[in-house]
Formats: C-alpha cells, sequence, structure tokens
C-alpha cells in the first residue's frame, strides 16, 4: 500500500488525452509503472516510429461488417480517450481503425475471427467493435507476430446488447506488447471479456469497463501462464459510475523460471451515484518454481454504501512439495503432475469464457510449455477414446 | 512372486535444527500374497517406514538397503517406484485444487499401465470401483481431497489401491479415522484387492481393531524405529490385552545396553 491517501477517485486515470506530451515520460517510480521494466519497452515512451505495419485480419461471418475508417472520426465522445503516453501515441500513430459492427438486433453464432499480427519491428493498431443494440455476438482477437506493439482495442455493446470477447496475446517470444482493452456498457448491455497473455517478452495490458447507463453486467476473466523471464502485467479498471451494474472480475496466473514476474492490478471504482451495484474481483496466483515472483494488488474504492455486494480477494500459492509427492507416488512424472495442477487450476476460467474451441487451444499451448508429451495431452484430453 | 526386501534401514528426518535419526535398522521381508501388520505407539517411526519406501524427499536414508525383485528402489525416483508396483496409501492425503477425481485416478492408472485405457472401459472401471467402496460417483468431478472428510480419504486412498494394482501396497494407519461401517468398507476392498494373490500387503497400524477385518499373516511390533518383536497373528491379540508396555521397555533395555 502506499502511504499517500489521495481523496477520491485515484484510481481512475488522472488524465485522458489524444497528445501524447500531455503525459509525463515515466521514470518508474509512478504508482503505475513501479512494476513495469521500462528497459523492456523498446522505447515506446519515448518518440517511436512506426517501423513496421500491424495486420489486422477479420474474418467476419455474414452480417457483420468491416471497415477502415479515420481515427479522427472516433475522437470525442465516440470512443474512450487515451490514458497514459503509450495509448495517445498508439492512437496518434495508428491512422485509421479498423471498426467490427455487428448490426441491433442481430444474432451472430460464428465467432468474429481477428488476428492482429505484429511483425519485426514496432508497429501501431487500433481496433473498435460496436455490438448493436440487443445484438449478441462473440470475437476472439489474437496477438500474434514477433515485434514491438502498442494498440487499443474498444469494444462498444449498446443496449441489452450481449458480447463475448476473447482476447489472446501469444506472439513470439521476442514480442512486446503494450495494449488497452476498453469495453463501454449500455443499458443492460452484457459482456464477457477474457484476456489471455501466454507469449511474448513482455506484455502490458490495461482492460476496463465504464458503464454509460444503469444495469451493465461485466464479467473480466484473465489467464496469463509465464516463464522463462517474461513479464506479464495486467491492469484492471472497472469504472462504475451509474446505478445498478455488476462488474465480477477473475484473473488467475500460473508462473515458473528464475526472473518471470507477473502483476495483476485490480481497481474497482464505485462512485457516489452508482448505488445497487455488485462488484467482486479475485487474482489468484500459482507459482510452480522458486525465482518466480506474482505481484497482486486489489483496490476497492467505495464512494456509496448503497451497494448490493462489493470484494475482492487475492492469493498467491504455490504448487507445493506434498501436492508433488503425493501425484508422483501415484506414478505420475513431476512434468505430468504439474501439468495436471496448472489444467486444474486454470479450468474455471477456460470454462467461462462463451468462446467455442478457446479452453481446449490454450490448454494445448499451456502443456505444450510445460513440456507435455503426446501421451499425457491423450490422457488428459477427455474427448478421445483413449487409443493409443 | 514379487518380493520387497528391507535390509537394516537407517533413515533420517531433515527438520530446521538439522537431520534427525527416526528409523534405526529396519529389517522386513513382503513377499507378494503375504499381509504383514506393523504396529506400533505413536511417533515410533511408522509413517517414516512407508514414506522412505515410497521416497519422500524429506527423509534421507543413511544406511541399509531397499530393493523390489533385487532392484534398487532407493536409486529410484517417486513415481519411478510407483510405476515399478509400490504403492501407500497415506495417513494424511494430500490435498490438489482444481484436480478433479477422474482425471488424477486416469492420469495415474495411465502412467502405471503405460497406455490410456479406452475411455468408455476406463469409466465403467472407475465406477464399479466407486461404487464398491460406496463411494459416491459425484466424487469423479470433485477436487481431489478437497473438502473430504477424513473417512472419505480413506475410501479414496483404497480407490486407488484397487485401480492401480500395485505389487506391494503399504497402508498407513488406513483404519485411522473411520466408523465401524466405514472401516468394514474399507477392509472388504483391501480384502478384494489381497484375494487376487497379486499384492504383498503392508498394514501399519496403532489399534488391533483392523485387523478383526483384514487377517495378517504376520505381525511386528515397532518401537523407536525398528522391529523389536515379530510373530504370527497372535501376536496382535498379545499386544491387544497387554499394550506396547513391555516391548517399549524391552527396547529402552536394548538401546542402552
Ligand atoms: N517431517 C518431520 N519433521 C520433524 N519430525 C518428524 C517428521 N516426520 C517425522 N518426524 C518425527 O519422527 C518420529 C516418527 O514419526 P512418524 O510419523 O514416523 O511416527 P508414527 O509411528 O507414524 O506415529 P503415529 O502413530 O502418530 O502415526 C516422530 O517423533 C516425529 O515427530
Ligand atoms: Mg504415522
Amino acid at each position: 500500500m502506499s502511504p499517500v491517501m489521495v481523496p477520491a477517485t485515484d484510481h481512475a486515470p488522472l488524465v485522458v488525452s489524444y497528445d501524447p506530451e500531455a503525459f509525463e515520460v515515466p521514470t518508474g517510480r509512478e504508482e503505475e509503472w513501479r512494476f513495469t521494466p521500462l528497459a523492456r519497452l523498446a522505447g515506446l515512451h519515448e518518440h517511436p516510429q512506426a517501423t513496421s505495419t500491424a495486420r489486422i485480419e477479420v474474418s467476419a461471418p455474414s452480417g457483420v461488417t468491416v471497415t477502415d475508417v479515420d481515427v479522427a472520426e472516433l475522437e470525442g465522445d465516440a470512443s474512450a480517450p487515451p490514458i497514459d503516453r503509450i495509448s495517445a501515441i498508439a492512437w496518434a500513430q495508428a491512422s485509421t481503425i479498423t471498426r467490427v459492427v455487428v448490426p441491433a438486433e442481430s444474432q451472430i453464432e460464428d465467432v468474429i475471427d481477428i488476428v492482429v499480427d505484429t511483425p519485426a519491428g514496432v508497429s501501431f493498431g487500433q481496433l473498435r467493435i460496436d455490438i448493436g443494440a440487443f445484438a449478441q455476438a462473440k470475437a476472439l482477437i489474437r496477438f500474434t507476430g514477433a515485434g514491438v506493439f502498442a494498440g487499443g482495442i474498444q469494444v462498444h455493446v449498446a443496449d441489452q446488447a450481449r458480447a463475448a470477447v476473447a482476447t489472446v496475446i501469444d506472439p513470439a517470444p521476442t514480442a512486446v506488447n503494450v495494449s488497452r482493452l476498453h469495453v463501454r456498457l449500455g443499458r443492460d448491455a452484457s459482456v464477457t471479456s477474457s484476456v489471455i497473455s501466454l507469449g511474448g517478452d513482455l506484455v502490458r495490458m490495461n482492460a476496463s469497463v465504464e458503464y454509460t447507463a444503469p444495469g451493465g453486467d461485466a464479467e473480466f476473466l484473465g489467464l496469463f501462464f509465464a516463464d522463462g523471464g517474461q513479464h506479464h502485467e495486467h491492469r484492471v479498471f472497472v469504472d462504475h459510475s451509474q446505478p445498478h451494474g455488476r462488474s465480477s472480475v477473475t484473473y488467475k496466473g500460473a508462473l515458473e523460471g528464475e526472473g518471470t514476474h507477473t502483476v495483476w492490478i485490480g481497481d474497482v471504482l464505485v462512485r457516489a451515484n452508482a448505488i445497487g451495484i455488485d462488484t467482486y474481483e479475485v487474482n489468484r496466483n500459482l507459482v510452480l518454481s522458486d525465482g518466480a515472483r506474482a505481484d497482486s494488488v486489489p483496490n476497492l474504492e467505495l464512494e456509496t454504501g448503497e451497494v448490493v455486494g462489493a470484494g475482492h480477494a487475492s492469493a498467491t500459492g504455490r504448487f507445493d512439495d506434498e501436492q508433488m509427492f503425493y501425484l508422483r507416488s501415484r506414478g505420475i512424472t513431476e512434468e505430468l503432475a504439474r501439468v495436471l495442477v496448472v489444467r486444474g487450476f486454470f479450468a474455471d476460467i477456460l470454462g467461462r469464457t462463451r468462446i467455442p474451441g478457446l479452453a481446449e487451444s490454450v490448454m494445448t499451448t499451456i502443456d505444450a510449455r510445460l513440456g507435455v508429451s503426446d501421451l499425457v495431452a491423450e490422457v488428459l484430453g477427455d474427448g478421445d477414446d483413449g487409443q493409443s | 512372486m514379487s518380493t520387497l526386501e528391507i535390509v537394516d534401514l537407517h533413515a533420517s528426518v531433515e527438520t530446521d535444527t538439522g537431520d534427525q535419526p527416526i528409523l534405526r535398522g529396519v529389517d522386513l521381508t513382503i513377499t507378494q500374497g503375504q499381509t504383514h501388520a506393523v504396529m506400533g505407539p505413536n511417533g515410533s517411526g511408522k509413517s517414516t517406514l512407508a514414506y522412505v519406501i515410497a521416497g519422500h524427499p524429506k527423509y534421507r536414508v543413511t544406511q541399509g538397503s531397499i530393493t523390489l525383485d533385487g532392484t534398487d528402489v532407493l536409486d529410484m525416483s517417486v513415481d519411478e517406484r510407483a510405476r515399478a508396483g509400490l504403492f501407500l496409501a497415506m495417513q494424511y492425503p494430500v490435498e490438489i485444487p482444481g484436480v478433479s477425481v477422474s482425471n488424477f485416478l486416469r492420469t495415474s492408472v495411465t502412467a502405471v499401465r503405460g497406455e490410456a485405457p479406452k475411455l468408455r472401459l476406463w469409466l465403467k472401471e472407475m465406477k464399479e470401483a466407486m461404487a464398491a467402496l460406496s463411494i459416491d460417483p459425484s466424487f469423479a468431478e470433485r477436487s481431489v481431497n478437497e473438502g473430504f472428510s477424513g473417512g472419505e480419504k480413506k475410501r479414496h486412498e483404497i480407490l486407488q489401491l484397487e485401480l492401480i494394482k500395485p505389487k506391494i501396497a503399504v497402508l498407513d494407519e488406513t483404519d485411522s479415522g473411520l466408523d465401524v461401517d466405514a472401516l468394514r468398507v474399507v477392509s472388504e476392498g483391501v480384502n478384494r484387492y489381497r484375494e487376487s494373490g497379486q499384492t504383498g500387503t503392508l498394514l501399519i497400524t496403532h489399534y488391533t481393531r483392523i485387523l478383526r477385518y483384514i487377517h495378517p499373516d504376520f505381525v511386528h511390533v515397532f518401537v523407536d524405529g525398528r522391529i523389536v518383536e515379530s510373530g504370527g497373528p497372535e501376536l496382535a491379540t498379545a499386544l491387544e490385552d497387554e499394550g506396547y508396555e513391555k516391548f517399549i521397555g524391552a527396547a529402552r533395555a536394548g538401546a542402552s545396553s
């Protein structure tokens, strides 16, 4: 905890601006930057020029439109403005925004598949998804590539619409990904957002939700797996500014290896007029080996006491020697024991994303990272007939 | 015929204040088809013996040997021992949050058998084994040992025994914490597996109660880290009547001479 107590709304961004120069270059001592290894940000804070181009490819089911629009068109009230220097630079440097629109009242069954490829070099990109009133849609956004990327995703869910959005950050080991995901919810709108970070050298993801009318419902899920010295930082900001909203934030991380560092900061702000809201946030981390470190800081700031519920929890546990002994005493190898425990740990998150097939693909990636053999995949992949 | 042979086994436990010797020369040979009961007072080192056989990393063998059919067990990792046919039903089974019983059992059985059982046959096998131990089917989807009562944990250990089918099974106080009904169900499970004739059983217990259900061929009295007396089932009866007192006295006298 910081010894300095700042009055109300100390968790909302103090400055919002489209101008990068409105934000200082951080020194690393700021509360928002104290966990981030600034030297590994590849100069994103200074005056970065795009040296390559992020490709945003959308496979849109019929009924969904995709256009490129000028960033100027979506400034002002049409978007949430940048909250820090990198998000402002990423906005200023992206000349166009890829805009995906799901028309009002449409029910889109198939997942809108979006790949953001970030080739070597420095690139920027902006994505905007609009889910019209009463519509339902699901989107899967996957970051790939080996480059340094900064960008933003904004998801606007109009009145009574229902969205599921999963963002999978699994670029090459050299990649740097500093992204922002912002969700704006209309009246009685709901979103399930899943942020999953697996790859890259440094990932810093800022996920936020704002409520423009009463009754919005945000389920924010997060899963991160880091090893080999990766830095994965997840920041969540839930801004309850309307009555009768709901938010549920559940992030889980597993990490191993010397120098690996994960950070979770969960800020929930319940403003004075946000009466009758219900919020809960939790972060759980599983440390699989010595030398890896997980930081976890939940912040809940209540400006009204008239809430249905408000709580938070945070726990970091180790996969301990007794658990390992028990599993191994049943013939299970050390490697497989870890897979079993990690799979079990993530199962509830992966069961709630509402994106078909996502759980399997994420677990396959994690299995491979844990060095699992085919036999294991076969035993644990419950669907098959166990032929060998 | 598989044989587990323990010769002059000395072991210590790592504590904050250094190594503390616990086992002080254990000799014991168990052959498939036999049941040996090891009985002794609290703190005499019974669980330590069980853990050392299974390879728990906290214990260090300082002298002696353990072999399974002539192969050095002490040289094997914990999971290698299990795959070689050793099984330990623990006095205090460990909770593993997030790992379902069904996933755990299937992974274990696959590891020990060397190939994954066909899913449909496996589900049938697991359900039948659970039913035989009066374990509710809902346990298959619960996390391993998490929130299980003492008795449920013990049943779950014996369920593993019946599915893993080891050559040598060490049952550490499987009877403790069980009411009479549960004791009967668990004992029946152990007996079912014993009757297959495929296992040598080392039954560790503090009380003679379980020996009314599981009849041992040999009884050993364990005091101060070693076996101080061995005999047939009649030794258990003597212990029931007279307690450990005279053996404790004898062990002390033996140790000081
Ligand atoms: N991990 C440990 N750390 C410290 N001391 C230990 C440890 N394990 C065993 N000991 C000590 O070794 C001795 C033997 O313990 P052990 O658990 O083997 O006895 P036991 O015969 O199984 O007892 P019980 O009948 O209570 O189960 C005891 O004095 C115990 O305190
Ligand atoms: Mg014991």
